[in-house]
């Protein structure tokens, strides 16, 4: 049965997912834009995260290490718009082609 | 059990509604919370609202259409309803669009896991008051979203303040809301009531508790932003906030749900804090299911509607809060103070294994529970 | 095809279509706005694998924390009404195939790997005082790191957004 779900569709949706994310990451010139790709790669991982725990566990540590994954998106996204934000008041562009020095 | 299965239990044995699936049910539910709660409800609110002011006021206030100006809600449901719906040709169409449509959804998916009685609530998740959390969250976005579709500095700033504030002051409301859940030891609404009994809501359970009862209250207010809290709209600084350029139905979604959120509110603190449906030293579980459904109604929708009361009085008293002010309240304030209590409370329950202030002095008197 | 895989397929368009937008749409504002479909996407799957925790957490965190952030940070940061708002679309050839080699390797080795998937028993639905169970016994250490590495993330942000 090609439709009837199980792990693989899950993993086949977070490798699209993750791939999008890369894409994004690679191709984009906006570092907000480059954080969104790091996001959706993230909440691929997350899935692989939570399919493995239904599926070849079957217990909740998959779980766990998903709600892990949260707290790191979480204090990632902080730092690294504070970051943006100070690299904006000092060079007024927020373009990583634009910002080629170490120092500001 | 959650309303569409009650009622499915209830009408079993019927003829014609026996034979209706689940579904179907719980569609009724949701349409009859919508069109016979929540709108009927933000208008009499709004009406309340507009005849405390103006008692406060020493005015009059609304009069004319019906006794007492009672129907003055449906009079201006009708002329929101009638009135052109303008969008500015220089807004960003479809977020303009979007935007009321995400606010709507946020605040009404919170009245999926309100318990008005016992079985009547909409859907019993088990993680009930953390699903309230996660939705009411999603209303922030659609503050922002308007503010920047408009198009419209006043706006802009607007959609801003209030996605800041409505960031910060989650962290003491969710805080508060924790603390509670440690006395309780459950997510589920309908558990967080029944684990409270007539003779110890939750509010007594310590000192802990009623200082996080007061701190969800304040912080709440702020995230619903109103008075004195209402930066985002301020009047006099913002013309009317994130909200200046919508007009006709829109602008009644963004009213409407304001005062579904400001409902919303009460309802959880009346369940977490105030002991939901259970009257004060009166036991009625005793009662058949029938007739205790209504009491149990009754006595929920007037703990939080002298919340809501409460919530009015201070909007026509108190002035408004600067930006700074405000931040620095929930920063420096209302976070320590609900850390505190969580803290506190975390002793208390190692401390008593658990027991409250009631429960111990029911405990000394030799009453038992 | 049961309820479930008709609900598992509709989520996953709900995933991928605006993660897609995401990617490619040239305006960087909605891009962060079809993130919101993503995310919500992704909580619906998580609720379809019976963790419902998870689901509330991720549309608490990435919905109402993640996402404000980040179009709080688009608006801030860009000046939204001129020309450079837009990325050009020509970068996105060279990445765009390295995406979909990586892709089928990655599907290849998905559909190639003899899963042990024998323990297929649902866990029940109660995961909240499971998973609390689990974060201070057996997951402790993590856990105290993760509240550390919180703890350093807010300071680090406080000093990094303070005007000198």
């Amino acid at each position: 049965m090609m439709f009837a779900v199980d792990l693989r569709h899950y993993l086949v949706l977070s490798a699209i997912l993750f791939v999008l994310g890369i894409i994004g990451i690679l191709s984009r010139k906006n570092s907000v834009g480059i954080l969104m790709g790091i996001e959706l790669v993230m909440n691929s991982a997350g899935i692989n995260f939570v399919a493995f725990s239904k599926y070849v566990a079957a217990d909740l540590s998959g779980q766990i290490f998903a709600l892990f994954i949260f707290v790191i998106a979480a204090s990632e996204v902080v730092i690294a718009l504070a970051i943006i934000l100070r690299i904006y008041q000092n060079k007024t562009t927020v373009d990583i082609e634009d910002i080629k020095d170490l120092k500001c | 059990m959650s309303l569409p299965e009650f009622l499915k239990d209830l009408f079993e044995s019927w003829p014609l509604l026996g034979s209706i699936p689940l579904w179907l049910y719980s569609l009724a539910c949701i349409l009859g919370l919508l069109f016979l709660f929540l709108f009927p409800f933000a208008g009499i609110a709004v009406y309340l609202e507009r005849k405390i002011a103006g008692d406060i006021q020493a005015r009059i206030g609304p009069n004319v259409v019906g006794p007492y100006g009672i129907l003055q809600w449906i009079a201006d449901a009708l002329k929101l309803l009638l009135k052109e719906d303008i969008i500015p040709a220089a807004a960003d169409k479809k977020l303009f669009i979007l935007s009321p449509m995400l606010i709507f959804l946020g605040g009404a998916a919170a009245y999926a896991v309100i318990p008005f009685a016992e079985n009547v609530i909409l859907a019993n998740l088990n993680i009930g008051i953390f699903y309230l959390i996660a939705v009411t969250s999603m209303v922030a976005l659609g503050l922002i979203l308007g503010g920047w579709a408009s198009n419209n500095k006043w706006s802009l700033l607007g959609g801003m303040r209030a996605a800041a504030q409505i960031v910060s002051f989650e962290i003491p409301v969710a805080l508060c809301i924790l603390t509670a859940v440690l006395v309780t030891g459950t997510l589920d609404m309908t558990q967080i009531i029944k684990n409270q009994s007539p003779y110890s809501w939750n509010i007594f359970h310590n000192p802990f508790m009623f200082i996080a009862a007061c701190v969800y209250y304040i912080a709440a207010l702020a995230e619903a932003n109103r008075t004195p809290f209402d930066i985002p709209e301020a009047d006099s600084e913002l013309v009317s906030g994130y909200n200046t350029e919508y007009s006709g139905m829109r602008f009644a979604i963004f009213f409407l749900i304001e005062y579904a959120e400001c409902f919303v509110i009460c309802a959880v603190a009346t369940t977490l804090f105030l002991g939901g449906w259970y009257l004060p030293f009166i036991d009625i579980s005793g009662l058949a299911l029938g007739l205790r459904i209504p009491i149990e109604a009754m006595v929920f929708m007037t703990k939080a509607v002298c919340l809501l009361f409460v919530m009015m009085w201070i909007r026509w008293t108190l002035p408004r809060y600067r930006v700074d002010q405000l931040m620095k309240l929930c920063w420096e304030v209302l976070v320590p103070f609900s850390f505190a209590c969580l803290l506190g409370t975390a002793f208390w329950m190692a401390l008593f294994k658990g027991k409250g202030i009631p429960e111990l002095i029911y405990s000394l008197l030799g009453w038992g529970s | 095809m049961t309820a479930q895989d008709v609900f598992f397929y509709i989520f996953a368009l709900i995933t991928l279509v605006p993660a897609f937008v995401c990617v490619f749409h040239p305006n960087i504002l909605y891009a962060g706005l079809s993130l919101f479909g993503s995310f919500f996407g992704v909580a619906g799957i998580y609720v379809l694998l019976g963790a419902d925790f998870i689901a509330a957490t991720q549309v608490l965190i990435y919905v109402g924390g993640i996402l404000v952030l980040i179009l709080f940070a688009v608006m801030l940061s860009k000046n939204i009404y001129g020309a450079k708002f837009q990325d050009e679309k020509k970068k996105k050839i060279l990445p765009g195939l390295l995406g979909l080699i990586l892709l089928g390797f990655l599907v290849k080795f998905i559909l190639t790997t003899p899963w042990n998937m024998t323990l297929t028993d649902e866990a029940p639905l109660p995961t909240v005082s499971r998973l609390g169970d689990l974060l201070l016994t057996d997951y402790l250490l993590p856990f105290e790191l993760a509240s550390i590495l919180l703890l350093a993330a807010l300071i680090g942000a406080i000093i990094l957004a303070r005007s000198k």
